[in-house]
């Protein structure tokens, strides 16, 4: 490489002079803005860092205003209880704890917690192996020629929009499993606990186990290529240490490779239980929208809470006296606090395990 | 040792499996995503029709012109305003934020609001965008609350690209700007922000990939309408935009609306794709030129 070829000057070029020769005020305003560019870029720059945290407040302050009527009148039980009934509409308007509802309404979000968390731990089983092993393939295991575009099409199935997503679960993926797949398992599965809720009737297509694979689908991209980054972190050394010791692959994964990484595929996996939580468009799409019941087998139609809040907002404002909007804040308010909390756990448990991650000291 | 101990068939057998295990993997991880690609095309093909790119919507037939140009202002919009604090906020975090007197991070607590906000459901940041702006404030189904909200969903994505980017940029190359005598805020402009701009630009546009394909926070503040969206902010009885076909036309009851359903599938991945084509051409650009420079 020579000098002076890719934008660095050679010893000895004259240095060109940028000053142009302008009016004393223009000068004079050069001037101003100059010496204050450090405090506007400061500034802009505070101001813009606070903005998220400003957003998160006014979201979760809307969120409980709105609530709170629901949350006095729903009380404890909400967690609880299965009903989902709005009430008459045109029948009369009653009182209790000083919150106007219309006569028979009765909301419980038991069956919306249990499918919001059954269909992201169902994504979670079939996503996190999946993801872990196909990223040790692409970077352990296949050359780069072959892993770069495999890569890509990782990038791509990240990109995908999750209504595309969802309705190609619905019109392609759901039939094929329900015709296909699902009765296969439901025929043969035994009658013993855990497994006979893979037993028949297998429906339509449309539930539980449908849903969950395709949010594995969606979170598989983001697991997987965060764990393939993590893994071409490790440094070589211990690894080829462990073959020098005559391991094989696995061990060599089992005990180097993966342990190294323990603490971001844990923060990985969480981001991806973040995601499936808070994802509506597939769900709401492939769940069968069934209200007030929990899923009977793994193949039955179910819902979810983002799925509820979604399907129910548009049919929520016939309600005139805003009670059942006020239950949908409810529901927002307890799908926030989930994922915040699942947020923050895990940045507990990668921030205490990130100190022991490495399993052979680093240089 | 544990190692040696364990049979020698049986660590062969482990080991095979493993190697069988993560091909298998890897087929699951990427075979799907041909597949849907594959079905997007195969549902759109068939029936496609140029036209659909410059016809008006009417009721659930028409064409999606109102819907691509509705798409194409938001991302511009969330391009202006995301782009513009998430940037910044990025700038703040990485550059700017004191350090703790006890030694702690710079700017813990906003990175951690940040940070919540990215995982926050979007559908309640939806809800919160109808409670507030639509009815509260009386703007109605239109342009400012979805681009309010779609906005609020990307700025921390935006924050922490442009954060990680920033701290790519060699130590020196801030070292040499301050040997130099340059300001704290020239040396930003003219030798940290350069550096790190093609990261930077990398991040907006998967940001906007990830705004262009969103659904739930618009369908209660954008709403729909078939209209070619005008200049109004506020107040204009709906706003079109490329998913909203793909979740409601689909079981709608004349074939039309299927086949803009189908249609707008497939021109919401050719766009994303293009928008992902246009970040690798600038990584490949960035690193040869950084190998170049060697």
């Amino acid at each position: 490489m020579t000098v002076g070829s890719a934008g660095i000057p050679a010893p000895g070029t004259p240095h060109v002079s940028t000053t142009r020769r302008t009016t004393g005020v223009v000068r004079r305003v050069v001037e101003v803005a100059r010496a204050h560019e450090e405090g506007a870029w400061r500034w802009s720059a505070r101001v813009a860092a606070v903005l998220p945290l400003a957003a998160l407040v006014f979201a979760l302050t809307v969120l409980v205003i709105k609530a709170f009527p629901a949350i006095k009148v729903n009380g404890i039980g909400f967690l609880s209880r299965s009903t989902w009934n709005p009430g008459s509409g045109y029948g009369t308007t009653v009182h209790s704890h000083g919150v106007a509802h219309p006569a028979g309404s009765s909301y419980g979000a038991w069956p919306l917690i249990a499918g919001t968390l059954q269909t992201s731990v169902i994504a979670l089983v079939i996503a996190v192996p999946i993801s872990i092993g196909g990223a040790f393939a692409l970077t352990e295991r296949l050359p780069g020629w072959i892993s770069r575009p495999l890569g890509l099409a990782l990038e791509v199935l990240a990109g995908i929009p999750s209504v595309v997503i969802g309705l190609w679960g619905l019109l392609t993926l759901g039939p094929i499993l329900a015709h296909d797949v699902y009765p296969i398992l439901g025929d043969h599965m035994p009658d013993v606990p855990v497994l006979d809720y893979f037993r028949n009737p297998v429906g339509s297509g449309e539930g539980l186990l449908t849903a969950g694979i395709v949010l594995a689908l969606m979170i598989i991209p983001i697991v997987a290529s965060t764990t393939r980054d993590l893994f071409t972190q490790v440094p070589p050394l211990p690894k080829e240490g462990g073959e020098a010791l005559g391991m094989t692959d696995w061990e060599v994964a089992n005990r180097v490779t993966i342990p190294w990484v323990r603490s971001g595929i844990i923060g990985a996996t969480a981001l991806g239980l973040g995601r499936a939580i808070g994802e509506t468009m597939a769900v709401a799409l492939i769940t069968g929208s069934i209200l007030g019941h929990t899923a009977a087998n793994i193949y039955s139609p179910m819902s979810t809470i983002a799925a509820t809040i979604l399907s129910q907002l548009d049919g929520a404002q016939t309600d005139g006296t805003g009670f059942a909007v006020a239950t949908l804040a409810e529901l927002g308010l307890i799908l926030a606090v989930m994922s915040v909390a699942v947020n923050v756990v895990a940045r507990l448990i990668v921030a205490r395990t990130s100190g022991l991650a490495a399993p052979v000291g680093r240089a | 040792m544990a190692v040696a101990a364990a049979p020698h068939h049986r660590r062969r057998a482990l080991q095979l499996g493993f190697r069988l295990g993560t091909y298998l993997a890897l087929l699951l991880v990427v075979g799907p995503a041909g597949w849907l690609l594959v079905s997007v095309v195969a549902r759109a093909a068939p029936h496609w029709q140029w036209s659909v790119l410059w016809t008006q919507g009417h009721g659930t037939g028409g064409g999606l012109l109102n819907a691509i140009v509705g798409t194409l202002i938001l991302m511009l919009g969330v391009f202006l305003i995301a782009g513009t604090i998430g940037v910044l906020a990025g700038i703040h975090l990485s550059e700017l934020a004191r350090p703790r007197r006890n030694g702690k991070p710079s700017g813990a607590l906003l990175r951690t609001a940040s940070d919540v906000l990215s995982g926050f459901p979007s559908i309640v940041l939806g809800y919160v965008g109808y409670v507030a702006l639509v009815v509260g404030l009386h703007w109605g189904f239109s342009l400012l609350p979805a681009l309010i909200i779609l906005s609020i969903m990307v700025i921390p994505y935006i924050a922490k690209s442009t954060e990680s980017a920033l701290r790519q940029v060699p130590t020196n190359y801030r070292e040499g700007a301050e040997a130099l005598g340059m300001s704290t805020g020239y040396a930003l402009r003219k030798v940290v922000l350069k550096t790190a701009l093609p990261g930077i630009v990398t991040g907006l546009l998967l940001a906007l990939a990830i705004a262009s394909g969103e659904t739930a926070p618009l369908i209660y503040t954008a709403g729909w309408t078939t209209q070619v969206p005008g200049g109004q902010l506020t107040g204009s009885h709906g706003f079109p935009y490329l998913t909203y076909p793909v979740f409601n036309f689909y079981d709608q009851a004349n074939n039309s609306a299927h086949y803009l359903a189908f249609d707008a599938a497939l021109l919401l991945v050719v766009l994303i794709a293009l928008l992902l084509v246009a970040s690798r051409i600038i990584v490949a650009r960035t690193q040869r030129n950084s190998e170049g420079r060697r």
